[in-house]
């Protein structure tokens, strides 16, 4: 009986249709992290393995600009990134410890909105908001955007987590007299950590990438990775180019990896 | 976005209910001022009247929805006949998407069935591999995707040096650029809810059908295909609505030609067409159609729970 089961289950070309994906999926990230290390000067013209488009990146004629906009994405990013996973913890904790209350479908409603409507339309009602109230564009409007766009990404991992903790565990702590805060503090907050980090980093390489919101609602010079890459592009695609998009590829993949693997601990046990 | 349509009705204790209004306050707060407030904003502005040089002078005026739906002649004193213009672009857009969104069924739905049929303990491993390069910036992912593609790019030479093709096939700048990058951008959208469903999927009910002499292909089209149709239809939709407000495939893949709503909206407020309250108006419009698809598909979850049981 088992082999017939396992011949029902499968189906022919989805193998091959799945490796087919994953060749779609990893195909340009491969090439143009290939091509970053190109020695030639022109985009395609293969001549052999260099590191020289990253040492232009480094110290070449848009050095300086690279430079301003790698502080600027990384400083973004940190902030947002700590701001909204503290919103998106003390909220977890309110809609999945809170019992059931009137808000609470609202709530959730209000924390998914940035995910609903469509990011070009939250870059133009950003903008708006901030010019109607005569909010300067600059550093600071692409910090608050950020926060509020990242809350939904820091929330979901970190409530999911949360659903996944009894709390038996707090209950325990209050029968020994702890305060509803210790218990909060000393108990759940570290039982919590996986989401907590995880949140962070998906949070964290969302504002990171962010392309178009910033591009709305940043000043006038002030420019992020994403913003000055593009920038680039559109003057006409250089080889520098490819090694900054390689160097931030494997930034992302490196924070990814790292929130999989956190948020596949299991610290209850 | 999938995680979000789930998790509304979860499980919830009450250990911090007395301090539940503080703990959701700062999430209340910042979203109210910086999403909720900004849309408010946002449906007042495609109401007033354009500054030249980018914003608003506070009149009321219907001028924005006028300019999207009325043709008004070469001097603008004409009587109100249907304009096409930009309903020709948001025409687009919905085609583009609803190619890119069958695009990635095509390929997310086989993709989905073959990890939720793997065994259990290595399917994690499958859908991260699908869902990294989702974290990897748009930007980049669309940037090399354009590289790819071109027509001196490493997919053409590829082709030409094993004698598939003479000349290079001209991709970039076309309709289906702009439908393969929307497809790149948001597959994950369409493998996880399909794969959710599907690990969920009763494998029972194939096998009783094969019993009683059904073919594979009815068997998955018959018994296993209505089964799943909500994740279906979650991907489709997770795919189709951020496909439609997309700016980045559309401006870099597709070229002047294939102009979709994204585009129309960005040149409001950055190059020189500049006109705020239209920008305000069309996103109003976008956002709309966005709500509306939204709506009947959280209306055909709910009836689908309750058929459930």
């Amino acid at each position: 009986m088992a082999s017939k089961q396992f011949d029902i289950k499968t189906y022919g070309g989805f193998k091959g249709i799945t490796l087919l994906c994953l060749v779609v999926l990893y195909a340009p990230l491969i090439v143009v992290t290939i091509y970053s290390f190109n020695a030639s000067q022109s985009l395609t013209n293969w001549e052999g393995l260099s590191l020289r488009w990253y040492a232009d990146v480094f110290s070449g004629p848009e050095s300086a600009k690279f430079k301003e906009a790698a502080k600027n994405s990384f400083v973004i990013a940190i902030i947002a990134a700590v701001v909204s996973t503290s919103i998106a913890t003390l909220a977890a904790t309110g809609m999945v410890r809170g019992g059931k209350f009137k808000l609470r479908t609202l709530s959730f409603g209000l924390i998914s909105l940035p995910l609903m409507v469509p990011e070009i339309v939250t870059a133009v009602a950003t903008l708006i908001f901030f010019n109607s109230i005569g909010f300067d564009r600059g550093l600071m409007t692409i910090v608050l955007a950020h926060i509020a766009f990242c809350i939904p990404f820091a929330y979901l991992p970190i409530s999911a987590r949360m659903q996944g903790i009894e709390d038996s565990y707090e209950q325990a702590a209050q029968d020994l007299y702890a305060t509803k805060r210790q218990a909060f503090t000393k108990i759940l907050l570290p039982l919590m950590m996986p989401g907590i980090i995880s949140g962070f980093l998906l949070a964290f390489i969302v504002s990171l990438d962010d392309f178009i919101i910033t591009n709305f609602v940043k000043g006038a010079g002030v420019e992020t990775l994403p913003t000055a890459i593009f920038g680039s592009v559109k003057q006409g695609m250089k080889p520098n180019i490819m090694a900054i998009s390689t160097m931030l590829l494997g930034v992302s993949i490196v924070m990814v990896t790292i929130s999989y693997f956190v948020s596949k601990s299991d610290n209850t046990k | 976005m999938a995680a979000g349509a789930a998790s509304g009705g979860s499980a919830t204790t009450d250990t911090y209910k007395e301090a539940r209004t503080w703990l959701l306050m700062p999430a209340w707060v910042v979203l109210l001022f910086l999403s909720l407030a900004p849309v408010a904003m946002m449906l007042i502005y495609s109401f007033l009247t354009k500054e030249f040089r980018g914003g608003v002078i506070w009149e009321f005026s219907f001028a924005a929805y006028d300019q999207f739906f009325c043709d008004r002649g070469l001097f603008g004193d004409e009587g109100c006949t249907f304009e096409w213009t930009y309903m020709t672009i948001f025409w687009r857009s919905i085609w583009q998407a609803g190619a890119a969104t069958l695009l990635s069924l095509a390929i997310g739905f086989p993709t989905a069935y073959f990890i939720a049929t793997r065994p259990e303990n290595v399917r994690p491993l499958w859908v991260f591999l699908i869902t990294i390069p989702y974290w990897v910036n748009l930007l980049i992912r669309t940037v090399s995707m354009k590289f790819l593609l071109r027509d001196k790019g490493p997919l053409n030479d590829f082709l030409m040096s094993i004698g598939l093709i003479d000349s290079p096939l001209h991709i970039i700048n076309t309709n289906f650029a702009v439908q393969l990058g929307l497809f790149y951008s948001y597959l994950p959208f369409m493998v996880l809810p399909i794969y959710a469903a599907v690990e969920r999927y009763n494998f029972s009910l194939s096998e009783a059908a094969a019993d009683l002499y059904a073919s594979k292909f009815t068997t998955l089209w018959r018994i296993l295909l209505p089964a799943v149709k909500p994740g279906v239809i979650a991907g489709c939709i997770l795919v189709f609505v951020p496909s439609l407000g997309s700016f980045l495939a559309p401006d870099l893949l597709g070229g002047a030609k294939n102009f979709m709503i994204g585009s129309l909206i960005e040149e409001q407020f950055k190059g020189n067409a500049g006109n705020w309250p239209f920008g305000a108006a069309a996103s109003m419009i976008l956002l709309s159609l966005v709500l509306v698809i939204l709506l009947i598909f959280a209306r055909q979850q709910a009836k689908a729970e309750k058929a459930e049981g």
